[in-house]
């Protein structure tokens, strides 16, 4: 058996969440005391490819051409099913991210496979068992689930697993699988990247706010804030719903659950489906002028003041300790 | 255009979540049970595509008849008839296998399902329903327009979109966006009463994952509060307490 890990590029290039899903992949090899075989697919140059290595992966088998230039989910699932019959793989890796989730389900129907999305953990492996921690009920809990068949596909949450430098080398090949013309039913008109903000599901620090903004006229702050600190920018429920925001900014439980390692959240009260999709944050900052805001029952920092007096100075501040660092 | 509408019986959004036996079993006691939010969407959006006699919208949920007053909803908010798959559902895959038997010998245009159910948080039968019945699937879309032979979707990927068009028969994940959810009123209440629902026995299937128990998060230490003048401290405890930053 060997572990793949399947490395996502976005425009060509690895994001963090791949070094975190090849180190938690190098991780499993390593209690089973085998190789770690990548497989990418799209145009990624050779030195990226070869960036692999330094996180643990022993062969990156590339997988390029102008077919599969932009992500295709079918074609995609193929291939990667493909690389791990190659590879003899008896456990699969993806990013828990918005494409990996369109393939781990597949990719585990092509090999048999039980599939754990939305995993934070290393597996137990245990007398046959192979037991993963994985996201449930929106953050409020953890379930473990027993993967019980023969091959494992598993999709990592970003952020849920340091990444680790091994300072080993990969051997880079090319890799070709032959597509079915049914792969590429679904046809890509048009892909819009703004590619001056942070991705929310793996930004590292995220300034979420509420309906203490008032309006959306005012988010200019929030804006100012995240830019500074290199953050997404995120809103509540309440927010998207009014339109202040876009439904793709929207965390909590019905919109997307974030796992930062700094959350901040301005005049947001902390609503039980709220905190379901933050909890799993390292580290909660919370600014609202209600001292009884259930958010400070789980923050670990907080402010009690107006979110109009209070984050034009803590700009500020941030600005002072950026000119003095 | 037929359509069909796969929907979960969840723990409502602001149920408190609590174990039983030894941390084993999810306790249901006191805990109402909603229609998913997000298949809210998905059957929002079939409806509105159907409006005016354009076609039919079918509703399927595998689960035991303790579901069903979920799926009345559904109809109450305007599906056109349900199918239940009398089985606990076991896991994504038994699920996904389960609706994948009953598509093939009652095939549908669209299939919908909401992105992920808010209890287990998978995001895995719209995907193995596209592969079981070997159809295109889209995981996560924000938006659907419907033209005749193909539908134009809007998909989320990491720092944008991706607009594809798709010809049917195809499966996808509704996010929010995609449609407002409606609400039943009381001419869809009555009716929903007499609609069809066909009961459906499930068939064999093995099965790949079992949840062996559950945790809750660790729970957190005591907030440390900062003077609402004093953002410098907040800004130095970030860097050299909690090194976030």
């Amino acid at each position: 058996m060997s572990v793949l890990i399947y490395a996502e590029n976005t425009g060509g290039k690895f994001k963090k969440s791949v070094f975190e899903a090849v180190s938690y992949a190098r991780a499993i090899a390593d209690q089973n005391n085998t190789s770690l075989t990548a497989v990418s697919i799209g145009n990624v140059d050779a030195a990226e490819l070869a960036s692999l290595g330094k996180y643990g992966a022993n062969k990156v088998l590339n997988v390029s051409g102008d077919k599969l230039k932009d992500f295709v989910n079918q074609a995609y699932a193929s291939v990667i099913a493909e690389a791990a019959k190659k590879e003899g793989s008896a456990v699969v890796v993806l990013s828990n991210t918005f494409s990996g989730r369109g393939l781990a389900p597949r990719v585990g129907v092509k090999l048999d496979a039980g599939v754990a999305d939305g995993a934070v953990a290393l597996p137990v492996q245990d007398g046959g068992s192979f037991k993963i921690k994985k996201t449930a009920f929106s953050g409020k809990a953890f379930a473990i689930v027993d993967l019980t068949s023969a091959i494992k596909v598993i999709a990592l949450v970003p952020n849920s697993y340091k990444v680790v430098e091994t300072g080993g080398t990969a051997q880079v090949e090319d890799f070709s699988v032959e597509t079915k013309a049914s792969d590429f039913k679904a046809m890509i008109k048009e892909i819009v990247r703004s590619t001056d903000k942070v991705s929310l599901p793996d930004a590292e620090i995220v300034v979420s706010g509420g309906r203490g903004l008032k309006g959306p006229e005012n988010w200019g702050m929030i804006e100012e804030l995240a830019e500074l600190l290199g953050a997404a920018t995120a809103c509540s429920k309440p927010v998207s719903d009014a339109g202040w925001r876009p439904h793709s900014e929207h965390v909590g439980q019905t919109g997307i659950a974030v796992s930062p390692n700094l959350y901040i959240a301005v005049g947001i009260s902390g609503a039980i489906q709220h905190l379901a999709g933050v909890s799993s944050s390292k580290v909660i900052v919370v600014i609202n002028k209600d001292p009884e805001a259930p958010f400070f029952k789980v923050a670990d920092y907080g402010i009690v003041g107006d979110a109009f007096e209070v984050l034009p100075k803590l700009i500020a501040a941030v600005k002072e300790y950026k000119a003095s660092a | 255009m037929k359509i069909l509408v796969c929907v979960s019986n969840v723990p409502d959004t602001t149920t408190k979540i609590t174990f039983t036996d030894n941390n084993t079993q999810f306790n249901t006691n006191g805990v109402q049970f909603i229609l998913n939010p997000y298949d809210e969407i998905a059957l929002a959006r079939a409806i509105e595509l159907t409006d005016g006699g354009k076609g039919t919208v079918t509703v399927i949920n595998v689960g035991e008849a303790n579901t069903e007053a979920t799926i009345r909803k559904a109809l109450a908010i305007g599906a056109t008839d349900a199918v239940r798959i009398n089985a606990k559902p076991h896991d994504a895959w038994y699920v996904a296998y389960q609706i994948a038997q009953y598509v093939k010998s009652n095939p549908f245009d669209l299939i919908l399902t909401g992105r992920e159910s808010i209890d287990y948080n998978g995001s895995k039968v719209a995907g193995m329903l596209g592969e079981l019945l070997d159809l295109p699937s889209v995981s996560i879309i924000k938006k659907l327009d419907a033209a005749d032979t193909e539908a134009t979707v809007e998909r989320e990927i990491e720092g944008g979109k991706e607009v594809l068009t798709i010809p049917y028969p195809f499966v996808a994940g509704t996010a929010e966006g995609v449609a407002e959810p409606k609400i039943p009123n009381m001419r869809g209440i009555m009716s929903a009463r007499t609609k069809p629902l066909t009961v459906v026995e499930p068939v064999e299937v093995k099965t790949f994952s079992e949840i062996i128990s559950y945790e809750t998060p660790a729970p957190r230490g005591q907030v440390k509060l900062i003077p609402a003048d004093d953002t410098a401290k907040l800004v130095e405890l970030l860097h050299t307490e909690a090194r976030v930053i």
